[in-house]
């Protein structure tokens, strides 16, 4: 701010040197609200990515109009094989998955308590998982896998659909966080936590910070429990970009292990959209898309140090995350999807101006 | 798969849009795409409520005052063509139209509109000139509690005494623009529009 209103006034005559007010002040507020209004920063995080070229899937089609003959051929050629080939394969593959998940985690649940329970489990988990990421023609790329999160610490990721868990769970076991839901998802959450603990908390508890935080404490100080799966942001961002991260799981203490998920958005759109499709018509999106590219960065462990509160550490481990994956590192709340923003980020930016202008007046004054 | 929004657009409309407001056809298509994302009721227009939607917006000091500027007199909704125009205002001076003989008027982008747009800023009664009291309402938006009532007195009475050639306390257009006319306004209000 300061070196764009300073250089709108070396052309304006003033007779107090720095400080003061100038009517070409508003000119900066001015045209950084009109820039704001055209493109910003952060509605565009709610959408899916634009792309630079088309991938032949109609859904990506905005901006790109009619082009050639040929072009459309080959497009509806790839409806065929997406509808009518792939699709049917992949809803098979993928009601094959759930159901053994289900099946499968209950029969363990059965068992008691041992060492083969928990290598029933894990197998059980990963074999399933790796037959849904199959339903989704998913490709994943796992680096740095020496980095892999460990018992008894915090995986924390970014976020863009729940098809992150499946994503994470191909080449690992983790405890899942979440709340409690109906329908399906309930019916599956019911059943896997039967086989290895997982943390769900009841709608009326998440308030209750203290209580989620004291939960999680517990969960990670047993040393034979999975890694909690945690998701900071709160909410899916369209991997471009990284929003804040909420400090609750930064306080909670123990290691945390950072992992960035890029998805290549050439073959299909990742992001889930919850304001313009529900889960169902999500997922048919994605079992006909081309397929799910995505490459999966296991980045090196990290504690909170001495002298960082958690806002810090957390947005260390974000910084981290972003220039690992390749994304936009953004300090704004992915909350505001849906709320306003807070009132005392506007007070900061007037109060920044307020430390321009009042420079040589205060000094006069005194 | 949704609607796509540059079809809701017509080509005569791109066309009018384009003689009013300079734009090239790509940048009108892309701006239409944003004016629709914005547009949450999709009702054809926006609201002031859909601008405040843009956070980096809503904490701009004087987000009001540019919001307010998009809406005419009186009104709640604005369309794709007022939208349009509004923004024409930022399009950048090209070279050769500087020159131009204009016989169909001043283009909206010309060196005076942007100066009667910032102009607007602080007129709040539109009444063509920015009093006393207007120009302390305007500071006190951009300086939230941090300045003092005696001090933003004393800032507003300067910049008056400064501008003021006429000795109505007032600042009117002409003052305003002569106090500003070493200063760069086809640079500092213009904006980089894609394509």
């Amino acid at each position: 701010m300061q070196e764009e209103i300073g250089e709108l006034r070396r052309s304006h005559p003033k007779n107090l040197a720095g400080g003061d007010f100038t009517l070409c002040d508003a000119f900066y507020f001015c045209k950084k609200g009109i820039e704001n209004i055209v493109e910003d920063q952060v509605t565009q995080r709610f959408t899916s990515e634009e792309l630079a070229s088309w991938n032949l899937l109609t859904r990506t089609n905005n901006n790109f109009c009619y082009i050639s003959l040929r072009l459309t051929i080959i497009w509806g050629l790839g409806v065929f094989i997406r509808y009518c080939i792939l699709l049917p394969l992949r809803i098979t593959l993928a009601v094959i998955g759930l159901s053994w998940l289900v099946i499968g985690t209950i029969l363990v649940g059965l068992l008691p308590s041992s060492n083969v329970k928990n290598w029933l489990s894990d197998l059980v988990h990963i074999t399933c998982y790796r037959i849904c990421a199959r339903g989704l023609s998913a490709t994943i790329r796992y680096h740095n896998k020496e980095n892999r999160p460990k018992k008894g610490g915090i995986c924390v990721a970014n976020h863009t659909s729940p098809i992150d868990i499946v994503i994470l769970a191909n080449d690992g076991c983790y405890a899942m966080v979440g709340q409690v839901h109906g329908g399906l998802m309930g019916v599956l959450q019911r059943s896997i936590v039967r086989s290895c603990p997982h943390v769900w908390f009841e709608r009326s508890e998440m308030k209750d910070r203290h209580a989620v935080a004291k939960r999680l404490k517990d969960h990670i100080a047993d040393k034979t429990k999975l890694p909690i799966l945690i998701f900071p942001e709160g909410t899916c961002i369209n991997n471009t970009s990284v929003m804040m991260f909420k400090k609750g799981s930064f306080e909670i203490g123990g290691t945390i292990y950072p992992v960035a998920i890029k998805y290549d958005p050439q073959f299909g759109d990742a992001f889930w959209n919850s304001a313009k499709y529900n889960m169902v018509s999500y997922l048919l999106r994605m079992m006909t898309s081309w397929a799910i590219v995505c490459n999966v960065w296991y980045l090196p462990p990290m504690t909170r140090q001495d002298g960082e509160d958690a806002v810090q550490f957390a947005n260390r481990v974000k910084s981290a995350i972003a220039h690992q994956g390749g994304l936009v590192d953004l300090s704004w709340d992915g909350g505001l999807k849906r709320e306003k923003v807070k009132e005392s980020l506007k007070e900061e930016q007037q109060k920044m101006y307020s430390s321009m202008i009042i420079g040589s007046d205060f000094n006069e004054d005194i | 798969m949704g609607s796509r929004a540059s079809s809701l657009l017509r080509e005569e409309d791109i066309e009018e849009i384009k003689k009013e407001t300079g734009f090239s056809h790509s940048q009108i298509t892309r701006l239409y795409s944003r004016f629709h994302s914005l547009d949450k009721g999709e009702n054809g227009a926006l609201s002031r409520e859909d601008f405040q939607r843009i956070p980096e917006l809503a904490i701009n000091p004087l987000g009001d005052r540019i919001i307010n500027a998009f809406f005419p007199e009186g009104e709640d909704q604005v369309n794709f063509r007022g939208f349009m125009r509004t923004l024409a205002h930022f399009r950048p001076v090209e070279d050769n139209e500087k020159n131009k003989d204009l016989t169909s008027g001043e283009p909206l982008n010309s060196r005076t509109n942007k100066l009667h747009f910032a102009f607007q800023l602080y007129d709040l009664d539109r009444d063509d000139k920015i009093s006393r009291d207007e120009l302390l309402q305007v500071l006190r938006m951009m300086v939230g509690v941090n300045i003092s009532d005696e001090q933003l007195g004393s800032i507003a009475d300067r910049t008056i005494q400064e501008a003021d050639t006429n000795g109505d306390m007032c600042i009117s257009f002409s003052e305003f623009t002569k106090v500003l006319e070493k200063v760069d306004v086809e640079q500092k209000m213009s904006i980089r529009f894609l394509h």
